[in-house]
C-alpha cells in the first residue's frame, strides 16, 4: 500500500531530524501522538500537534510517560497507527510498558532522541548511551528492532520504516536516534505519496468465535484481531496461551519467550539493514550507527589516503545485531573498531561475536558532543600497528 | 568544493536561528549544495546569548559541528565576545555597529560593520534586526547568491510579513554593496 | 407446553444466566469465596444486560490485582494491562474507537496508588470512560499491604500495628479531579450499584463507581472482623445513603458508618468534544470532526 497523499510534504525540505521523524510518522499514517516534553526530543511531538487535527489524527500530552507508552499502545489496539517520542529519563518510564507492547504483540514507534546521562545528564547534548537499555531496558527475555538514523533524511525515512517493521513483526520499534541528529537541519527529500511503501496491519480473515488473539507460537507473526468487531478477545501482560489467557507455568513461558525471540531471530536476514563499504580487502573494518557512523567519516578517509584498508559497516538496524557478518569479518580482518558516543555498549555485542578471532578497538567517549574525528584516527593507526 | 564554516550569535528572541535557519536553506535548497545547521538549545536559547552555526559545503557535511567559523555574524555584544577568539585566521566578522564594540583581530580578518539596529527601526520593525544582518551579510560575504537567499527568507518567515523581510533583506544588502564599493575605492 | 418447549427450558436452566457476558472457559476464577468482586461483576453484567448495549461495541480494561482479574473475566473485548496502567491504556483504546464504551474496572492500588496520577488526569480530561474500582482496604493479591484507602488504625501486613496514614477519599479525588458522574455503594447493594453502573456507562465523561468490598481473606482476617461475609454485611448495615452530599464528608473510617449513594452529576463536554470543538472554532469548515480509526463516530 502507498502513502496517502495528503500526509506527505513532497518536496525539498530544510529540516532538523526531530520535525523530518514527524514528518515521516505523518507519511506512514499515523495518527495517534501521546507524548510527554523532554529535551531533545519535544519538537517531534509539537510538529506532530501541529499538523495532525487537519490530517484526521489526535495528538495528546500525558501526564508522563508512563501514559503516552500505554496510550500509544490503547490505541494501536484500537486501530490507529500510534507513537511516541522521549529522551532520557523518559526513556526509562517507558521501559515499564515498552514491555507491555512487546509481550501483547503491539505494533507501535516509540523515538529516543538519546541525550547524556545517567539521570537528568546533559538535555540539550547528545549521546548514545541508551543502547543497551534499548536492548535489555525492559524486565524479562525478549528481541527488539531498533533503527539509528545519522541525518533528518533518514530521521524521516527511518520512522517510516519503523512503522512498517512494526505492523509486519507485529511489535514496538525503536527509532534511536540523539540530540544531534535531532536538532541537526539540513535538506530533506520527501518523496511523492506514491513512492511511499506502507505496510499495513494484517487482521485476521477468521470470523468471530473462530479466531484467537496469538494463533502462532513458533515466531510466524499471528494476524491481529479487531476491537469492536465482535471478537470479544481477551489479551493479557501475563504469560499467555494462544487464546491470550494467562497460564502461570513453565511451558506456557517457554512457548511464548521463544515465540517473541523466535519472531526476530528467524527473520534476522529481513530486519537487519547495514550499510558496507570498502570490507572487501579491508584490514581493519569500522563499526558505528547513527551520528558517530558520519562523525568517523573524515578519520577513515585520513587514515585511506595513508593507505591504511580500512572498511566500514554503518548499522542502520543496531538491534537485532549483525551478527553473521560480524563474525565472518572477524575471520577475516586484523582488526574491529566500533565507534559509539558511549564507553562501550555495542561494542560488547562485536567483541563477544569476534571472540578473540580479531583484535577489537573501542572508540568510546561520553558524550556532550560528538567524537573528534582525530580521536577516531588515532585509534585507527593504533589498530593497524 | 570548499567547506564554509558561519556563526551566528546574539542574544534569545533576536532571530538568530532564523538567520542560520536561512542561510542554510538558501545553500542546500536554493543553491544545490550541502549545509548543516546546528543551534545552541535550553534556556540559553532564550533570552541571554545564543548561536547557530552553519557548515555549507559542495559535498555532505560529515563532521556537523563549527570548529574554526570562516564566517562570523555577531549581532550581540556578550556574543562576540564569547566567540571572538575562536574564528578562523582570515575570517570575515560581520557585526551590529550599534551594538557590537569591535576588538583587535588579527592581520588577516575582515570586518564589516553595519547599523542593523537603526536601519530596522527606520524600518519600523526592530525585530527585522536580523534580516538586515542577513542580507548585509550576504553582500560583503558573496557565498550565496542574492537571489537564493531571498528565496530562502521568503519562505522561511512567517506569512503575511515576507514583504516587510524582504525589505529588510534588500537594505541590508545594498547597504553591504556600498560599503564595499567603498572599501575597493578607498584600498 | 410441547415437549420442545420443556427442552428448551432445560437448556436455559443449564445456562448461568450471565454466560453471554463471561469467559465460561475460564470459570472457575480465582476470586476468594464471600469476596465482593462477585457481586460486583455480576452487577456489571446486570447492568449491561438491562441497557441493553451491543456488547461488540464494549471493551473493558483492567489493571493488576485481584479486581485486575475482571478484565480476563468478562466477555467483551478485554486488555488486562500493567499495574496503574489501566487508565492511559483505555484512553488510547477510547479514542482510537470512540464509538465505543470503556469501562476499566480495577483496584484501589491499582487505579489510585500506582495509577494515581493517571487516574487525576484522565478525570480532569472528562475522556469518557467509566471508571469502576473496587475498593478492598488493602494489596490483596500481594497479601495484604497497606493501601491508600486503608482506614487509620486498620492492620495490614506492612502495617502491623495498624496503619496511621490518612487515607483517600477516594469520591471526594474523583470529584475535584474532574468526573462527572461519582456514586460509592457496597458490594451488598446490588442493585443500586447496578443502577450506578448504568447511569455511569451512559453518562458522557468520566464517570466513576466506587464499590466498597473488605478484602474476605486478608483484611478481615488481620483485623479479626469475621467472615467476608460478616464484614460485607457489617458496610451494608452500617451504610447511610446521602445522595448529593458533598464527597469531601464521605471519608472512611475504621469500622464505621459509611455514607454510600451518588454524589457527583453533572454535565460538562467530553475530551472529544473539546477537541472537536477547539478545532472547529480554530479551523472552520476546514476540521473534519474527528471520528477515530473506522471513521463512523
Amino acid at each position: 500500500m502507498k502513502a496517502d497523499p495528503r500526509n506527505v510534504l513532497t518536496g525539498a525540505n530544510y529540516l532538523d531530524g526531530n520535525h523530518a521523524s514527524a514528518e515521516g510518522a505523518i507519511a506512514a499514517g499515523c495518527k495517534f501522538f501521546a507524548g510527554y516534553p523532554i529535551t531533545p526530543s519535544t519538537e517531534i511531538a509539537e510538529r506532530f500537534a501541529r499538523r495532525i487535527p487537519l490530517l484526521g489524527g489526535v495528538f495528546i500530552q500525558m501526564e508522563d510517560e508512563l501514559a503516552s507508552m500505554n496510550a500509544i499502545l490503547g490505541a494501536s489496539w484500537g486501530g490507529l497507527k500510534s507513537m511516541t517520542c522521549t529522551s532520557g529519563p523518559g526513556f526509562s518510564l517507558m521501559m515499564e510498558n515498552f514491555g507491555l507492547g512487546i509481550m501483547l504483540e503491539t505494533p507501535t514507534v516509540l523515538v529516543n532522541v538519546q541525550r547524556g546521562g545517567p539521570s537528568t545528564g546533559l538535555p540539550t547534548l547528545p549521546g548514545q548511551a541508551d543502547m543497551m537499555q534499548a536492548r535489555w531496558g525492559s524486565h524479562g527475555d525478549y528481541e527488539v528492532i531498533a533503527l539509528a538514523p545519522d541525518s533528518p533524511q533518514e530521521s524521516f525515512e527511518l520512522t517510516i520504516h519503523a512503522f512498517n517493521l512494526s505492523e509486519k513483526y507485529r511489535m514496538p520499534v525503536l527509532v534511536m536516534t540523539d540530540e544531534c541528529v535531532g536538532h541537526m537541519t539540513e535538506k530533506v527529500i520527501i518523496p511523492p505519496a506514491e513512492e511511499i511503501e506502507l505496510v499495513e496491519r494484517k487482521y485476521t480473515d477468521k470470523k468471530p468465535g473462530e479466531a484467537w488473539p496469538y494463533e502462532s507460537t513458533n515466531g510466524d507473526i499471528a494476524p491481529m484481531l479487531p476491537v469492536g468487531k465482535g471478537y470479544k478477545f481477551h489479551v493479557t501482560g501475563l504469560t499467555h496461551d494462544y487464546r491470550g489467557y494467562p497460564v502461570i507455568n513453565a511451558e506456557a513461558q517457554k512457548l511464548k519467550v521463544k515465540h517473541l525471540v523466535d519472531k526476530i531471530n528467524k527473520n534476522v536476514d529481513d530486519i537487519i539493514w547495514i550499510e558496507e563499504k570498502d570490507t572487501d580487502d579491508a584490514e581493519i573494518v569500522m563499526l558505528s550507527y547513527g551520528i558517530s557512523s558520519r562523525v568517523m567519516q573524515p578519520a577513515i578517509a585520513r587514515a585511506r589516503k595513508e593507505g591504511i584498508k580500512v572498511g566500514q559497516i554503518k548499522m542502520v538496524t543496531v538491534w537485532p545485531f549483525a551478527e553473521k557478518r560480524i563474525a565472518e569479518l572477524a575471520g577475516k580482518v586484523k582488526s574491529l573498531i566500533m565507534v559509539e558516543m558511549n564507553y562501550g555498549q555495542v561494542f560488547l555485542e562485536m567483541d563477544r561475536i569476534a571472540r578473540g578471532r580479531c583484535k577489537t578497538y573501542l572508540a568510546g567517549h561520553a558524550g556532550g558532543t560528538v567524537h573528534k574525528p582525530e580521536d577516531i584516527y588515532q585509534i585507527i593507526k593504533e589498530a593497524a600497528k | 568544493m570548499a567547506v564554509t564554516e558561519i556563526r551566528i550569535t546574539g542574544f534569545g528572541g533576536q532571530g538568530v536561528i532564523l538567520c542560520g535557519y536561512i542561510i542554510g536553506k538558501a545553500a542546500s535548497i536554493f543553491n544545490d549544495q550541502h549545509s548543516t545547521l546546528t543551534q545552541s538549545f535550553g534556556p540559553e536559547a532564550r533570552g541571554s546569548a545564543c548561536s547557530a552555526q552553519v557548515i555549507i559545503s559542495g559535498e555532505r557535511v560529515l563532521y556537523p559541528y563549527v570548529t574554526a567559523p570562516d564566517i562570523l555574524i555577531a549581532m550581540s555584544k556578550d556574543g562576540y565576545l564569547t566567540h571572538k577568539d575562536k574564528i578562523a585566521e582570515d575570517c570575515i566578522i560581520v557585526y551590529d555597529k550599534d551594538l557590537v564594540k569591535l576588538e583587535k583581530h588579527g592581520p588577516k580578518v575582515k570586518t564589516y560593520g553595519v547599523p542593523a539596529t537603526r536601519i530596522a527601526e527606520e524600518l519600523g520593525r526592530k525585530i527585522v534586526l536580523n534580516i538586515v544582518m542577513l542580507g548585509f551579510f550576504g553582500a560583503v560575504s558573496e557565498i550565496l547568491p542574492r537571489e537564493a537567499l531571498r528565496k530562502a527568507v521568503e519562505t522561511s518567515v512567517p506569512s503575511g510579513t515576507e514583504g516587510l523581510n524582504l525589505k529588510a533583506f534588500d537594505k541590508g544588502f545594498e547597504y553591504g554593496l556600498s560599503l564595499k564599493k567603498e572599501t575597493v575605492a578607498t584600498a | 407446553m410441547s415437549a420442545k418447549q420443556v427442552k428448551d427450558t432445560a437448556q436455559e436452566i443449564k445456562e448461568h444466566p450471565m454466560e453471554g457476558l463471561l469467559r465460561m472457559d475460564r470459570m472457575p476464577h480465582i476470586w476468594c469465596s464471600t469476596c465482593g468482586l462477585g457481586t460486583t461483576v455480576t452487577a456489571l453484567a446486570t447492568a449491561i444486560n438491562q441497557l441493553g448495549l451491543d456488547t461488540n461495541k464494549m471493551a473493558v480494561v483492567s489493571g493488576i490485582g485481584c479486581t485486575g482479574r475482571v478484565a480476563g473475566y468478562l466477555k467483551l473485548d478485554s486488555f488486562h494491562t500493567t499495574h496503574g496502567r489501566a487508565l492511559p491504556f483505555a484512553l488510547g483504546l477510547h479514542i482510537s474507537r470512540p464509538d465505543m464504551k470503556v469501562i476499566v474496572f480495577s483496584g484501589d492500588g491499582d487505579l489510585i496508588s500506582i495509577g494515581g496520577n493517571h487516574f487525576i488526569h484522565t478525570a480532569r480530561r472528562n475522556v469518557d470512560i467509566t471508571v469502576i474500582c473496587v475498593n478492598n482496604f488493602i494489596y490483596a493479591m500481594t497479601g495484604g499491604q497497606v493501601a491508600p484507602t486503608t482506614p487509620v488504625t486498620a492492620k495490614s501486613s506492612t502495617t502491623p500495628y495498624g496503619c496511621y496514614e490518612h487515607p483517600f477519599n477516594l469520591p471526594r479525588l474523583a470529584a475535584s479531579s474532574g468526573a462527572t458522574y461519582v456514586a460509592r455503594w457496597t458490594a451488598l447493594h446490588i442493585r443500586r450499584m447496578t443502577n450506578s453502573f448504568k447511569e455511569a456507562i451512559a453518562k458522557p465523561g468520566f464517570s466513576f463507581v466506587e464499590v466498597i468490598a473488605p478484602c474476605s481473606t486478608l483484611y478481615a482476617r488481620l483485623n479479626r472482623l469475621g467472615t467476608g461475609l460478616d464484614l460485607m454485611k457489617f458496610y451494608h448495615d452500617n451504610s447511610v445513603i446521602k445522595h448529593g452530599i458533598e464527597p469531601k464528608d464521605a471519608d472512611i473510617d475504621f469500622q464505621s458508618k459509611i455514607v454510600v449513594g451518588k454524589f457527583i452529576d453533572i454535565e460538562k463536554p467530553t475530551y472529544i468534544e473539546c477537541l472537536n470543538d477547539a478545532n472547529k472554532h480554530v479551523f472552520g469548515d476546514k476540521y473534519k470532526p474527528y471520528g477515530g480509526s473506522d471513521g463512523s463516530y
